[in-house]
């Protein structure tokens, strides 16, 4: 078991390797089957190792294996070691099988890309990172997955990087996970510097030992973590990379901007769970922020004009309805949302993939339309990942997921009616602007004609997938409708069990009011976007649709309170004031130079006069003596 | 007596070297790297001569030079030297080998000079007796001044004057010190030398202590450098050949390091405590400060020089923290800081090999041309940056540590500089090898030579990111030692021992 | 015979060691310098005349004498160069000769 453990990170590890290597002598099929096999090697051994580890619930809670001493000095030692448990079974299996979906899927997106081993290794690394990151037993191997996967988001956004474009969003990906990151390394610090160790398990039974509930300490601790995870989960305040994210290729934003990176602050928040627990006032934070971030993003997507900026703020809406759920101790509901999720916004990345490439590059959602009949397998695709997207009620996974969250959101102990509210608005403005995507760009007449047909290689990841978005949602399914706990009674496992306040009997009323805001957001979108679109003409055009549009200008916010301040000083500063103060240094010697030297005139009758001068002068004090 | 061999056998090598100038330009590189590599091959045959957890030194030879002034001839090597002259000798090949196309000119006199200033930093990190330790500290400087005042770039004599004044003034200031150090010893002890292990626990008062500790820390933060001394760095990196810069940043800025560890801590064990909040401070605003000026260059040299600055800022930062995470991180330092800064000048070296420009204003788009210099400079500067799994993150996180067992606010500004160093390392990337074409320059990747170079760095540098342990075991006893002159000497007998930090109470330093 | 005071004997002298100084000073023609630098000489040989006769000793007179000696030839040398001058600055402007002079 150890083995298989260590090999899942590993292979892809070592594809990356080989194709960096060797990679300009590879052949492109080589290289995908590389590329490709990995990935698909690892999701066999996550199978595997899965499988073993259900059948030995409750008694063997996790495997781990350790593969080398990392550091040690000092009073400080952490190992490259992996511990898998039940949290790390699914995000391994999301991981690795979506992953190698979206593998399979790049092999025909990126196949007339001049740059295709290029693309395959820094994928690799990709998922060997994030798998580090999840896998890893002490709080600084994930650290290094953490960075691992920032690394990787930036080569790859900036991977078409002959346009300065890609450079600068890959750019301000990186800086701004990087503040995230560097909130979350201080609190790696505090922890070390309290407790003497990096392991995860340990870290948490000292915490929860040593540490008072509501203790100054475990705040600032939990809440710079807190941080880190808002970094890389592009939730508020540090999400504006992720819309600009979408200038990479369409399998990178399917994979790390929807099914894996940006979900890591998630499954930090869940493995350090103790923590929050410690600091209740933290664990609302996150609460309240999941709320208004789903909001927020919620009300751009419905502005936006590129379709891939739609699907990056849904992203941001949907991870916001996660750290909902981790606020209010939600643990499970949070991790079935993300896989559901993964599943679906993959599917939807991957199919608007599809529909850009065949309609020459075109992201401008206003200049299709009609693409219903010229690409019907993706357009039902797209129209089944839309529909769990939007909850639509019973068919969907997402129905389940994602209700399961608004229950929790004011069941739980911690919850309430506000953040439901919230939770329920989110659902309708999903519904609105999901279905206003389908409606613009499969509706209508066709505006752009696609340029040829996607081929098989792209088109059965995406059938796979849409299958996954249906039948997902059946292993978990709600106290009336059936009562399976599948996935709860696994992941409880590893995470806290939600308490919930007295109020089981009203559920069905909740599961009635979401059913009906999603079908009327549905029905909304289609008479505003298809049947009568004079209706929101006005709306179009005003103001507040472009505030909207902008991401509510937080981009602006931070150009002008950041962006510009750092650059103007760098500027201003940019000869050194400190060799400036040398170089006037120098200046002044030579002035002193030029001053003295009128004394080196080379007459002769000068020199004399100062002699004589002098000799009298001499004279005198003598006499005077 | 291996260590007097290395000595004498780069100064044979470097006359070899000199003399054969005159049989053309293939003798003199020859000659150099069978000197460096016959060193490296002794210093390497000395490892076995460690003994772990041992406080002694591992090699110790020592002679009478001019007893009557009590001048010794005192070498001697522990693990922290030892680490050293690996560093030095193996860069001082990837320097012979770096200007192997590059120095066309008085090739033999080329040689000659780096070699000496090679033996000079050998000398350095070997001397134990003070007067020697002097002398070789200024043989590193003269050499140093003809290789940027001859072979440099446009600016080189403004650039090899500065060079030169700097050092030679901050040098000065120390050898009063070390006489005065000298004096007072004789006066109290009746023992006039200038031997290290004699010095240690000379008695002095307070305010004597920290004025004789001022002339030696003026040549060592001159040398690290720290600001506001660091002045001279950026223009004798960018001036000099890149041989040069790689000697520059990688050897002469760790001589420094070397000199607070070997000398300030142990020598003035309370005066250094007493200045350890300024020197945390020095180094928080060298680390901003540095990559604030590095992030706005658009001389790439210049750029890297500046960011040398900024991690140096680290170094002191962690010497003044005075605990052994602090010190195991900034031996780490010293090396990945040499080998990563030491790649990224051999690349924009070779660069400008290339283009005949460090301006990256006109450069971009280049990583088509030149993948695998891209995928070098990616490394480096991911490394630069201090990304986990490579050295420069081991060394930054124990420093950082070290610092914050200390002084946390100092070290939460410090972790600043963690953001700020990205701004600098992604703007190499996007200016040099991303974005468009400014310039449609025709360029040759990286030749045969140039890639073993590039490759083994890589190599040393991810090595020493994931398997760290030799390099801090080998360094641990010397830096124990290090740090039981200072625990012995300030944990003052009427202040209780503070065992675990204290958060109310350690936002500013005990 | 008129006894003259030493003091005045010595101001005559310094008077007429002032006047050559002032001569060397003010005038800019080389022959005139060199003239002037003669009384200036002459003038310490008077002092020493003075000296002599005040004390009675025939020192000052031999000294005299060896003054007129190193003048002759100071005159000798003195010339010479002046004529080189000549040759090369083709003029004797003495302010014309400032090529020591410091160039920044």
């Amino acid at each position: 078991m150890e083995t298989i453990l260590a090999l899942i990170p590993a292979l892809p590890l070592f594809s990356f390797l080989i194709l960096v290597i060797f990679g300009g002598k590879l052949s492109r099929k080589s290289a995908s089957w590389i590329g490709a096999g990995s990935v698909g090697i690892a999701a066999l051994l996550t199978v595997v190792i899965g499988i073993n580890l259900i059948h030995s619930l409750p008694g063997i809670k996790s495997y781990s294996v350790v593969l080398w001493q990392w550091i040690h000095a000092g009073n400080l030692s952490a190992n490259i070691a992996f511990s898998f448990d039940s949290l790390s079974l699914v995000f391994c299996f999301v991981i690795t099988f979506v992953g190698l979906l979206i593998h399979i899927y790049s092999i025909g997106f990126m196949a007339k890309d001049e740059g295709f081993t290029r693309f395959f290794a820094y994928m690799n690394l990709f998922v060997s990172s994030m798998l580090i990151l999840v896998l890893a037993d002490n709080i600084l191997l994930m650290y290094l997955g953490w960075e691992g996967v920032g690394l990787c988001s930036y080569l790859l956004i900036g991977f078409w990087y002959k346009e300065p474009v890609n450079g600068t969003a890959a750019r301000k990906a990186f800086i701004i996970t990087r503040i995230g990151d560097t909130a979350m390394i201080i609190g790696i610090f505090i922890l070390f510097v309290s407790f003497g160790t990096f392991n995860i398990q340990d870290l948490m039974h000292l915490a929860s030992a040593k540490w008072a509930v509501g203790s100054s300490l475990a705040v600032i601790t939990a809440a710079l973590l807190l941080g880190g995870a808002l970094g890389k989960s592009a939730q508020l305040p540090l999400q504006t990379w992720l819309p600009d994210a979408m200038a990479g290729p369409s399998p990178v934003s399917a994979l790390i901007h929807a099914a894996t990176m940006v979900t890591a602050g998630v499954y930090l928040i869940a493995r350090t769970n103790v923590l929050f627990s410690l600091a209740p006032i933290v664990q609302t934070i996150i609460a309240i922020i999941g709320a208004l971030t789903l909001l927020i993003a919620g009300f751009s997507a419905l502005a936006q004009h590129d379709l891939k900026r739609i699907l990056a703020y849904s992203t941001i809406s949907q991870i916001g309805y996660m750290f909902l759920a981790l606020g209010v101790g939600a643990y499970s509901g949070a991790i079935f949302h993300f896989m559901i999720h993964a599943f679906f916004k993959a599917l939807l990345f991957l199919a608007a993939g599809v529909v850009i490439q065949v309609l020459n590059e075109e992201h401008d959602i206003f200049k299709m339309g009609g693409l219903r009949k010229r690409m019907p397998v993706v357009f039902l695709t797209f129209l089944i990942g839309s529909a769990s997207l939007s909850a639509l009620p019973l068919v969907t996974a997402g129905f389940y997921s994602k209700d399961a969250i608004l229950w929790f959101a004011f069941s739980s102990n911690s919850g309430g009616m506000i953040l439901w509210l919230a939770g329920i608005v989110g659902a309708f403005l999903t519904a609105l602007y999901s279905f206003r995507m389908i409606f613009i760009t499969f509706y209508g007449e066709v505006k752009t004609e696609p340029a040829f047909n996607a081929g098989k290689l792209m088109t059965i990841p995406l059938i796979i997938l849409a299958v996954l978005s249906v039948i997902g949602g059946f292993i978990e399914l709600p106290g009336s409708m059936g009562n399976v706990h599948l996935f709860s009674g696994l992941v409880n496992n590893t995470l806290p069990e939600l308490v919930l306040k007295n109020v089981e009997h009203l559920e069905w009323i909740f599961q009635l009011v979401s059913s009906g805001i999603a079908l009327s957001g549905i029905y909304l979108a289609y008479l505003f976007y298809y049947k009568k679109p004079e209706f929101i003409e006005t709306f179009n055009h005003s103001r507040l649709n472009h505030f909207f549009e902008k991401g509510f200008e937080f981009d602006n916010l931070y150009n002008v309170v950041f962006v510009k301040p750092v650059v103007w000083f760098a500027e201003i500063d940019k000869k050194d004031i400190f060799d400036q103060l040398n170089i006037s240094i120098a200046n002044l010697s030579l002035l002193g130079n030029r001053f003295l030297s009128v004394a080196q005139n080379g007459k002769l009758r000068w020199y004399l006069l100062s002699f004589a001068i002098g000799i009298a002068l001499i004279l005198t004090l003598m006499i005077n003596r | 007596m291996i260590l007097v061999y290395l000595i004498v056998i780069l100064l044979a090598g470097a006359f070899l070297a000199w003399i054969s100038g005159n049989l053309g330009h293939l003798w003199p590189r020859i000659i150099s790297i069978v000197t460096l590599s016959v060193d490296l091959f002794l210093i390497v045959l000395s490892l076995v001569h460690i003994v772990p957890f041992s406080d002694k030194w591992l090699i110790d030879i020592q002679y009478d030079w001019i007893p009557q002034f009590g001048i010794g001839f005192h070498f001697a090597l522990d693990g922290l030297s030892l680490l050293m002259l690996l560093l030095t000798f193996f860069l001082g090949i990837i320097s012979v080998l770096i200007s192997w196309k590059e120095i066309n000119s008085k090739v033999g006199f080329f040689h000659f000079n780096l070699l000496l200033i090679l033996a000079g930093i050998v000398g350095v990190f070997l001397s134990l007796d003070l007067f020697l330790f002097y002398f070789f500290w200024e043989l590193m400087l003269v050499p140093m001044y003809f290789l940027i005042g001859i072979w440099g770039h446009e600016n080189r004599t403004k650039a090899s004057y500065k060079f030169f004044l700097y050092t030679q003034a901050s040098g000065l200031l120390m050898f009063i010190s070390i006489l005065a150090l000298y004096f007072v010893h004789g006066k109290s002890t009746g023992m006039y030398t200038f031997d290290y292990n004699q010095l240690l626990g000379t008695q002095m008062s307070a305010s004597t202590a920290v004025l004789i500790m001022s002339g030696f820390l003026a040549a060592f933060l001159v040398k690290l450098p720290v600001v506001p001394l660091h002045n001279w760095l950026p223009d004798a990196h960018s001036e000099a050949p890149t041989a040069g810069s790689l000697i520059l940043a990688a050897l002469l800025l760790k001589t420094g390091a070397y000199g607070l560890l070997r000398f300030i801590v142990p020598l003035f064990p309370t005066a250094s405590v007493s200045f350890a909040p300024i020197g945390m401070t020095l180094g928080v605003i060298g680390i901003l400060y540095g990559a604030k000026l590095a992030f706005a260059q658009t001389d790439l040299k210049r750029l890297i020089a500046y960011t040398s600055v900024s991690h140096m800022g680290f170094v002191i930062l962690g010497v003044f923290s005075f605990n052994e995470l602090a010190y195991q991180g900034v031996v780490m330092q010293m090396i990945a800081h040499g080998i990563s800064t030491g790649a990224l000048f051999i690349m924009a070296g070779q660069l400008s090999e290339r283009i005949h420009t460090r301006d990256i204003t006109l450069m971009g788009g280049l990583w088509e041309k030149a993948p695998f210099m891209g995928a070098i400079g990616l490394i480096f500067s991911m490394a630069s940056l201090g990304l986990p799994g490579l050295g420069n993150f081991i060394a930054e996180l124990l420093i950082l540590i070290g610092a914050f067992e200390a002084n946390i606010l100092l070290a939460c500004l410090a972790c600043l500089g963690l953001i700020a160093a990205t701004l600098y390392s992604l703007r190499i990337l996007q200016k040099v090898f991303y974005g468009k074409k400014n310039t449609e320059w025709k360029m040759n990747d990286l030749s045969i030579r140039e890639k073993i170079i590039s490759l083994s760095l890589v190599v040393i540098i991810i090595g020493i990111g994931h398997l760290p342990q030799p390099v801090l075991d080998i360094a641990k006893p010397a830096l124990l030692k290090t740090l039981e002159y200072h625990n012995e000497n300030t944990y003052h007998k009427n202040e209780v021992v503070k065992s675990k930090p204290d958060f109310k109470s350690n936002i500013f330093f005990y | 015979m008129l006894t003259v005071p030493v003091e005045t004997q010595i101001l005559f002298a310094g008077i007429l060691f002032f006047l050559g100084l002032t001569g060397l000073l003010v005038r800019r023609n080389l022959v005139f310098m060199l003239m002037s630098i003669e009384i200036m000489f002459n003038s310490a040989g008077l002092v020493f005349i003075i000296a002599a006769k005040h004390w009675n000793q025939p020192d000052g007179q031999v000294m005299f004498i060896f003054i007129l000696a190193v003048t002759a030839v100071e005159v000798a040398i003195g010339l010479a160069l002046i004529l080189q001058v000549y040759h090369h600055f083709k003029t004797l402007d003495v302010d014309a000769i400032n090529k020591l002079k410091d160039d920044n």
